[in-house]
């Protein structure tokens, strides 16, 4: 194919996909850092993880309209999505933690199409961006752009993930969910109310979503249906990575932004959805197979 | 009153009613046509999900699968109109067990949610693929030939034809249950693990139920496709978000595992969401979301397992007095 | 001497930890056979090995004249070998006939084989095993709404329904109320002697497996402490040690 003798042609291509494919792959790791906290904890998949990084980016894009700095929006979203998702937990989610796993997911995929089709009836289905007003930088003559803000949302991700990190680690919150996680009878028996912690947990899941999607609404676009694909996104790499590991989340994250770049750019951009998607088939048959060789099943 | 005679008579009366309805409502011809296409959605999702156990977001690939095919056939094979509707279906049910066989040895591998997520992942890949690839007509879709019949004269042939394929569909359904298929595959869905220690050729099992799901899928689809009038990749052959999801909350709603459970579950979906459409537009989309979380949320065991729940004698899980007294139990 | 389970130099290590190493045992062909040890002593790992739950890291197993130590667990119950889970295992949601039917002996190797009638041959069978150990009257329950001692004898029966030439049973009588125990035994014993299946029992309680078996095998860390007939086992002075925990 033209496009793959195009990037040995000029290697100043790959370098232009590594570093976007890079850029966006911290906002896909933060999704699925959330992600990964809600399914330790909670033994629970958030198919709706995905609404609320587009709830985030909304809200990102409201406020840029009311004039707020779209850097200012990143918090802001946050806080917003940290209510919203202990709501959603008080009124919906507590109902199907304790359920099968298979309940809760479609549960969630019912939360994700309500609030899909939300959006669509009130922000009505056009694309939106939050403007930063930061430039480009141009590198290699010209031919590689490194987008300012893409930067800034690389470096915005990476200081949530490791806010994130060091208030699971000092807190006192921080702590009863990790204790919940590993053992979420004991926790109990020991005076934590694992309630109030599982509310926190889906609240913090909403928040990093909403500050990932607040980054997206800087360095892309937003519109009603951007969640599937970031909910498929963040649960690949949660099942590459593990859900102990944060290094590996990141890692895998970073890898799955430059892959989809190649692939898009390789296969052509409208078949980009579907190698996202075809992806998350690939990566589990071939999972399946490998736990297989070794006899070794996870259930 | 004798309960053969009852059920016959229960049978009997729905198939009439059935075939006189386009005389009485000829005006909701399309939406009664649905009615048996959410049956069959609902019933062949069931087969999967309710009694294997195995919860599938990914049957309706079968569904565009078929249509597709058959759309093709009608537009490439230079048959005149009926012969080339029957051939593609035909074609089209092939194609989706042929599908279904080829995917299941890698998917149907999978366990639990992650082939619920997986088969998500397969339905929305399948919409995305159609609707980039041209031969057969990527974004645009394509368009089955005109009905070479009076106006009117579709919604009524097409509704016969649904009706025809939900027909079949059932007392296939009724007769694998009844026998070892059935059994086998509730000892997949209860335990997995168990049956293979038993001996029961599980991926022979898990494979043969997807294709039966993928056969009627298959012809329903291509029956679809010319109902409708117009193929869109996303929204009417692989419409994930729609029928993909519809399919498992009217199993769901009725009573996964039952055979009757699916039926009634389609059909109060259908005419809730009907229903919807009409009254609430614009708003409807979001009901139905609303509807879908509260069904899961609430109503989780459905109509049939609520029943179950509340009266077990009359499904058969009963203790019979032995006739001697019991001398096994006391161990001598 | 022909044994129909000949298992010879077995290790099996998980990451660090060394489960069994170096395990050979052989039982003969309608024999009832002991197998002891004190808790994580590699019973069970033993027995999914055997089954082929997991692959065997070295060593070589032979069922029936048949290297199995390759097979997957499917194909060793085909070959007629089953066994019985400590935590029992039954197909809840079904009535416990049907969990009896669907465990009949049937090849499924043909296509046409598994959309087959459920023949009245194997529905007597079905019943006159429920029968045999005293469920016949709740042969139309849920299985899932059985006590945990009636599901260890609905488990035991399916296996018997399944006609295999030897039985790997894993403590089959821990949670049963001690009155019921000799009721089992003699199951068991009667199981043996008339239709001739080979058992290998893995057992907690010295007082049933004394009295069941012919030859005991002894655990312990892993490796095989001792082997030996009942009265010479009872009185082995290192399984007496390994039980009670001298060092």
């Amino acid at each position: 194919m033209d496009s793959i003798q195009l990037l040995f042609d000029a290697p100043v291509l790959s370098v232009q996909l590594l570093i976007d494919g890079l850029l966006i792959g911290a906002i896909f790791a933060l999704a699925a850092y959330g992600m990964a906290l809600v399914w330790g904890v909670m033994n629970l998949i958030n198919i709706a993880q995905g609404e609320f990084v587009m709830l985030g980016g909304y809200t990102a894009f409201f406020l840029y309209s009311a004039g707020v700095h779209p850097l200012f929006g990143i918090p802001l979203a946050a806080l917003l999505l940290f209510f919203f998702g202990w709501a959603l937990y008080k009124t919906v989610v507590f109902r199907v933690v304790d359920k099968d796993l298979f309940i809760s997911i479609l549960a969630t995929f019912g939360l994700s199409i309500l609030l899909q089709q939300l959006a669509n009836q009130l922000f009505e289905a056009d694309v939106r961006t939050a403007e930063s007003g930061l430039s480009s930088w141009f590198l290699f003559d010209g031919l590689v752009t490194v987008s300012q803000i893409k930067l800034v949302a690389f470096g915005a991700a990476l200081v949530v993930g490791a806010t994130l990190m060091l208030y699971l680690k000092r807190s006192r919150m921080g702590q009863a969910i990790r204790a919940t996680a590993q053992n979420a009878r004991a926790a109990r028996i020991m005076g934590i109310d694992t309630d109030r912690v599982y509310a926190a947990t889906f609240g913090l899941n909403a928040a990093i979503c909403g500050a990932a999607g607040a980054l997206v609404a800087m360095t892309w676009i937003v519109h009603p249906y951007l969640g599937l694909p970031y909910t498929v996104r963040a649960f690949m790499i949660v099942i590459v990575a593990g859900l102990g590991n944060v290094a590996a989340v990141l890692v895998a994250g970073l890898g799955l932004g430059v892959a989809e770049n190649y692939a898009g750019f390789i296969l052509g951009a409208e078949y980009q959805a579907a190698f996202v998607f075809g992806l998350l088939v690939v990566i589990l048959v071939w999972r399946r197979f490998w736990l297989g060789r070794q006899r070794r099943y996870l259930r | 009153m004798n309960p053969t005679i009852v059920r016959a008579l229960l049978y009997g009366g729905f198939v009439v009613l059935a075939l006189v309805a386009p005389m009485i409502a000829s005006d909701f011809l399309t939406q009664l046509a649905f009615l048996w296409v959410m049956i069959v959605f609902a019933l062949t999702w069931d087969i999967l999900g309710g009694q294997m156990g195995y919860n599938s977001f990914g049957n309706i690939v079968f569904f565009g699968v078929g249509m597709y095919a058959c759309a093709v056939i009608q537009r490439d094979a230079g048959l005149s109109y009926y012969p080339g509707l029957f051939v593609g279906m035909g074609v089209g049910a092939a194609l989706a067990v042929a599908v279904a066989a080829l995917l299941g040895s890698g998917i149907l591998g999978l366990r639990g949610h992650y082939f619920a997520i997986g088969t998500l992942g397969l339905g929305i890949a399948a919409g995305e693929l159609a609707g980039a690839w041209s031969y057969i007509g990527a974004g645009s879709g394509m368009v089955p030939p005109l009905y070479p019949g009076r106006v009117g004269g579709r919604e009524t042939f097409f509704y016969y034809l649904c009706f025809a394929v939900a027909v079949a569909a059932f007392p296939v359904l009724r007769w694998l249950y009844a026998g070892r298929f059935g059994l086998a595959i509730n000892a997949i869905r209860d335990d997995e693990d168990k049956a293979e220690a038993m001996g029961i050729a599980t991926t022979r099992y898990k494979t043969a139920a997807w294709c039966i799901s993928a056969f009627f899928l298959g012809l329903i689809g291509a029956a679809v496709g010319n109902l409708i009038g117009f193929i869109d990749p996303r929204d009417v052959a692989f419409a994930g978000p729609t029928f993909g999801v519809w399919m498992v909350l009217m199993a769901i709603l009725g009573g996964k595992g039952t055979l009757w459970g699916p039926v009634i579950g389609a059909v109060i979906f259908h005419v809730t969401q009907e229903l919807f459409w009409t009254y609430l537009l614009g708003w409807q989309r979001v009901a139905l979301g609303f509807l879908i979380v509260l069904i899961v949320v609430f109503f989780p065991l459905g109509i049939f397992g609520w029943a179950r729940e509340r009266w077990p004698e009359r499904f058969g899980h009963r203790v019979e007095e032995p006739p001697a007294p019991p001398q096994a139990e006391t161990g001598k | 001497m022909n044994s129909i389970l000949e298992i010879r130099g077995v290790r099996k290590a998980f990451g660090g930890v060394v489960a069994n190493n170096n395990v050979s045992l052989s039982v003969s062909p309608g024999k009832i056979i002991g197998l002891i040890g004190p808790n994580g002593s590699g019973k069970t790992t033993l027995f999914n090995s055997i089954v082929g739950y997991h692959p065997i890291d070295e060593g070589s197993i032979k069922f029936d004249g048949h290297e199995i130590s390759q097979l997957r667990v499917v194909k060793i119950a085909r070959l007629g070998l089953l066994r019985t889970f400590q935590q029992t295992r039954i197909y809840g949601k079904m009535t416990c006939m049907q969990n009896m039917i669907v465990s009949a002996p049937y090849s499924d190797a043909g296509w046409n084989l598994i959309f087959r009638r459920i023949s009245p041959a194997d529905t007597r069978k079905a019943e006159d095993l429920l029968k045999f150990v005293g469920l016949h009257g709740k042969r139309l329950l849920r299985a899932g709404d059985l006590s945990f001692g009636q599901q260890k004898l609905l488990e035991f029966a399916m296996a018997l329904m399944h006609e295999p030439k030897m039985l790997l049973l894993d403590e089959p009588t821990a949670g049963i109320n001690p009155t019921l125990i000799k009721g089992l035994m003699n199951r068991l014993l009667r199981v043996n002697r008339d239709f001739g299946i080979t058992l290998l029992v893995i057992e907690h309680n010295m007082r049933v497996i004394m009295n069941l078996a012919e030859y005991i095998y002894c655990l312990a860390h892993g490796e095989l402490l001792a082997e030996g007939r009942p009265e010479v086992i009872q009185n082995d002075r290192r399984v007496i040690d390994a039980y009670l925990g001298a060092h």
